[in-house]
């Protein structure tokens, strides 16, 4: 009989210690697989953040180094140049990267850091306990924001891929879901198309996962996968925000 | 021997590269030295001020509080470096540029119009070595030649002529007498 | 090696890490320490290192925490405030048992302060710093040639160890241009040998990971342990420091970097009066040499401590001594004394000795074969001389 879904050689065999319904999973596959179907896991160093995926240094199955929140794109500059034959990657939830750590996310695509970044935007700061984000839409409840999040007092979620297209650092911004299989499916061409990028040398790659959070939405796995089609997505438009095709375009233009 | 030096001008007088010679001259003769710029937010057209320390023994603070000698290039550095010096102390005086003449008694006094002389030997970009010939001459902490031999450690890009001239400007300074 | 140049303390700083084998820098501007990143920036590339102004002192640290877990032989530097944001990131290099090597030029604090020389990190330098339990080895030089030697020292105790180690300067020895000799071959980078944990080409071997958590119950403390252990071994073995004519000294100075060469002038002055005065300068401030001042106490009759800080040094001296003798203190809070201002406060701790012993320092005086026994205070007569803590002065 023929194993046709194996566990990847990208992911350390053991159980993964995420809440029913959570995305993390999923994402966390997609980078395994990436890893082993691009032959390079044995050259990868994976920074995880602080949050919910702060464990993902025992998942992955390749080096890997936990630090402070917020930092991962530092941590990742340091390590991809000190050694350039490796790839690096960040990963990343909302709280770490939109906003303790914004001003690492910023610079790292202004100096197209050759680095890959998974940010995980699940709207809501998971391990902590539900608070308010700076991705939690407006209306959303939060731990912090208990009766919905009103612009008035709590302002306006933050979009990062249209954030850091403007930046010309930016070498590959796309946007991606985990709710449905098929999208599931266009994240794993999303990730792998990141270190892609990173191989070719081309400098910054962010892919933007819209993530369940059952536990800290609140809800159901099913009325979080509905939630992510209804409410997230109108907000956080799905897509590619820049390509490196794009870039070399633009950068030719100017010439 | 123990030399504290205070020099004090306007920025882009050469007070501070000045400084850094003295100290590498020092250096040359087998001396113990110490340079340390009074340094602070940046701005063009302040007055700049270092301290140099040329001793046989071993330099302990490098900022000069009471000085031995100060040179001072322009007004306002009279005004600060004047009350500072040790009773005995010496003083020059860019009299070129410092019109007051100084209050104290108790001190040496040498007033070398080094504007006037660097203009002489064809630019006023070495009043700077005027005053420190002049140092050199009346202190005896270091040497016209440990000077010269100091000018291209310094100046690493300075073309011959240049550093010639240099010396000039050191030499003319050296005849300057103190009261 | 031999020949002496003259340099800026900041840049001999940088030059002497580059050559004890430093390929990875990343800094952030801030006074006075701005010419070791400016330094850097044109050196290290035509070394085949890397250079990177962070875009902040946040950024900076954990740029070296990443370069740092590849084994690299990297540096920051920066001033106090800088310094306080770097902490997070130096407790997640001591938590990871990464070695790296970093340096403070110290500035007038709190808050934004002034940028004059000053010793206020004192306590943040040698109880860690950042949040949780750990040390960082703290070297403190007091010239500009041993701010060009000591990096390599540095870096062989960090490695030696895993864990950071620093050098704890102040604006005047980063400002200040002094003689220098390098006094080792630069080393090459290549000749370094991997040991075992760095991250990076994994072919063939098990995964890596660098972090500084355990949550696992009870995990953590066993951690902990095993770094206590390593910090006791560094207690025993590294300590450096300097003394100075303190066989006979009844009075002995204590002070560390710019503070002890102003003690040392004021210390000549003394002696060329004929007081009988010593300086001790720890060179090392964690490990802190506690046992040699421990020793000291049992035959000198007082400690004056100088310090460019409201007393945070002197906590460790009488740590050291624990009562056995009396320690003043001469203070200047973000003040720079100068040798003469030292040398008064010298002579009055001095004469400040109760009249018996200063006249009679000899053998009566000591109890012999009670060696770490706390003296008999003479009745009630000198009491504790009031403390000497200067309102300074430069504010």
């Amino acid at each position: 009989m023929e194993l046709v879904n194996k566990w990847p050689a990208g992911l350390v065999e053991m159980p993964l210690r995420y809440c029913p319904g959570c995305g993390h999973g999923i994402v966390h596959r997609i980078v395994g697989e990436c890893l082993e179907e691009l032959g390079i896991r044995e050259r990868t160093v994976g920074v995880a953040p602080v949050g919910c995926s702060v464990f993902a240094d025992d998942y992955f199955n390749c080096d890997m180094i936990q630090g402070p929140h917020g930092r991962g794109p530092a941590i990742a500059t340091g390590i991809k140049r000190s050694k350039p034959e490796c790839i690096v990657f960040s990963y990343q939830g909302d709280g770490d990267l939109a906003s303790i750590g914004m001003a690492e996310t910023i610079h790292s695509a202004a100096r197209s850091e050759n680095i890959t970044v998974i940010f995980i935007n699940n709207a809501i700061y998971g391990m902590t306990g539900g608070q308010m984000a700076p991705t939690t839409l407006i209306g959303q409840k939060a731990s912090t924001c208990p009766r919905g999040r009103d612009p008035k007092v709590n302002g306006y979620p933050i979009r990062i891929c249209e954030l850091l297209q403007s930046l010309e650092g930016a070498s590959y911004l796309e946007r991606t879901s985990v709710h449905t299989a098929a999208n599931a499916i266009k994240t794993k061409k999303a990730v792998k198309r990141a270190f892609q990028n990173q191989i070719e040398c081309k400098g910054f790659s962010l892919v933007e996962v819209l993530s369940m959070c059952p536990t800290g939405w609140e809800a159901t796995p099913l009325n979080s996968v509905k939630y992510i089609a209804d409410k997230m997505m109108p907000l956080y438009p799905l897509g590619v925000y820049r390509s490196p095709e794009q870039r070399e375009q633009k950068e030719g233009g100017a010439a | 021997m123990y030399q504290g030096i205070r020099m004090s001008g306007f920025g882009g007088q050469g007070v501070i590269s000045a400084g850094i010679l003295l100290a590498q001259a020092g250096l040359l003769e087998g001396k113990n030295v110490s340079w340390f710029p009074a340094y602070g937010a940046e701005m063009r057209g302040g007055t700049a001020n270092c301290s140099v320390v040329v001793a046989d023994d071993e330099v302990s603070s490098p900022i000069v509080s009471r000085p031995d000698t100060a040179v001072v290039l322009n007004e306002p550095s009279l005004a600060k470096f004047e009350p500072m010096l040790k009773p005995g102390g010496l003083l020059i005086v860019n009299s070129s540029l410092v019109n007051t003449k100084p209050k104290r008694t108790d001190i040496r006094v040498a007033l070398v119009p080094c504007n006037a002389i660097a203009q002489e030997l064809g630019t006023i970009k070495i009043a700077n070595m005027v005053a420190l010939g002049a140092l050199a001459g009346l202190t005896g902490a270091v040497s016209i030649e440990a000077i010269a031999k100091a000018l291209p450690k310094v100046f690493k890009r300075a073309k011959p002529e240049i550093l010639e001239l240099n010396v000039k400007a050191l030499k003319k300074g050296a005849e300057a007498k103190a009261e | 090696m031999g020949e002496k140049i003259l340099m800026k303390g900041n840049e001999a700083l940088a030059e002497g890490a580059i050559r004890a084998g430093c390929r990875f820098f990343s800094g952030y501007p801030i006074t006075p320490q701005n010419e070791v990143p400016e330094y850097m920036s044109w050196r290290l590339p035509d070394e085949g290192g890397t250079f990177i102004q962070a875009e902040s002192e946040v950024a900076a640290i954990n740029m070296i925490y990443g370069a740092a877990s590849t084994g690299m032989r990297c540096m920051t530097s920066s001033s106090s405030p800088g310094i306080s944001l770097k902490q997070e990131g130096i407790s997640y290099c001591a938590g990871a048992d990464l070695p790296f090597f970093y340096a403070n030029v110290v500035r007038g604090g709190p808050g934004l302060g002034n940028i004059a020389a000053s010793q206020g990190d004192y306590h943040q330098s040698v109880r860690g710093g950042g949040h949780g339990d750990y040390r960082v080895l703290v070297l403190a030089p007091n010239s500009v040639d041993e701010m060009a030697n000591f990096p390599k020292k540095c870096y062989e105790l960090a490695f030696r160890y895993r864990m950071p180690s620093m050098i704890l300067a102040d604006g005047i020895l980063g400002q200040m241009m002094e003689p220098v000799e390098f006094k080792f071959e630069p080393v090459d980078p290549k000749s370094f040998k991997e040991a075992g944990w760095e991250l990076g080409l994994a072919a063939g071997r098990r995964k890596r990971i660098v972090r500084s958590y355990d949550l696992r119950e009870g995990e953590l403390e066993k951690i902990n342990a095993a770094r206590l252990k390593k910090y006791r071994e560094i207690e025993e073995k590294e300590v450096l420091f300097e003394a100075k004519q303190c066989d006979d000294a009844e009075l002995v100075v204590v002070a560390y970097g710019t503070s002890s060469r102003i003690a040392a002038a004021a210390v000549k002055m003394a002696r060329d009066k004929g007081l009988k005065v010593g300086l001790f300068r720890p060179i090392t401030l964690w490990p802190f040499p506690k046992k040699q001042l421990a020793k000291l106490a049992e035959k000198s009759r007082k400690f004056l401590v100088v310090e460019m800080s409201m007393g945070q040094f002197v906590d460790d001296v009488r740590l050291a001594v624990c009562g056995r003798i009396e320690v003043d203190l001469y203070a200047r809070p973000a003040g720079i004394p100068s040798g003469e201002e030292t040398f008064a406060a010298v002579e009055k701790s001095y004469k400040s000795m109760t009249p018996a012993r200063a006249a009679a320092p000899a053998k009566t005086a000591k109890p012999k074969g009670k060696p770490g026994r706390p003296r008999k205070k003479p009745a009630k007569k000198a009491g504790r001389p009031a403390k000497k803590t200067r309102k300074g002065g430069r504010r």
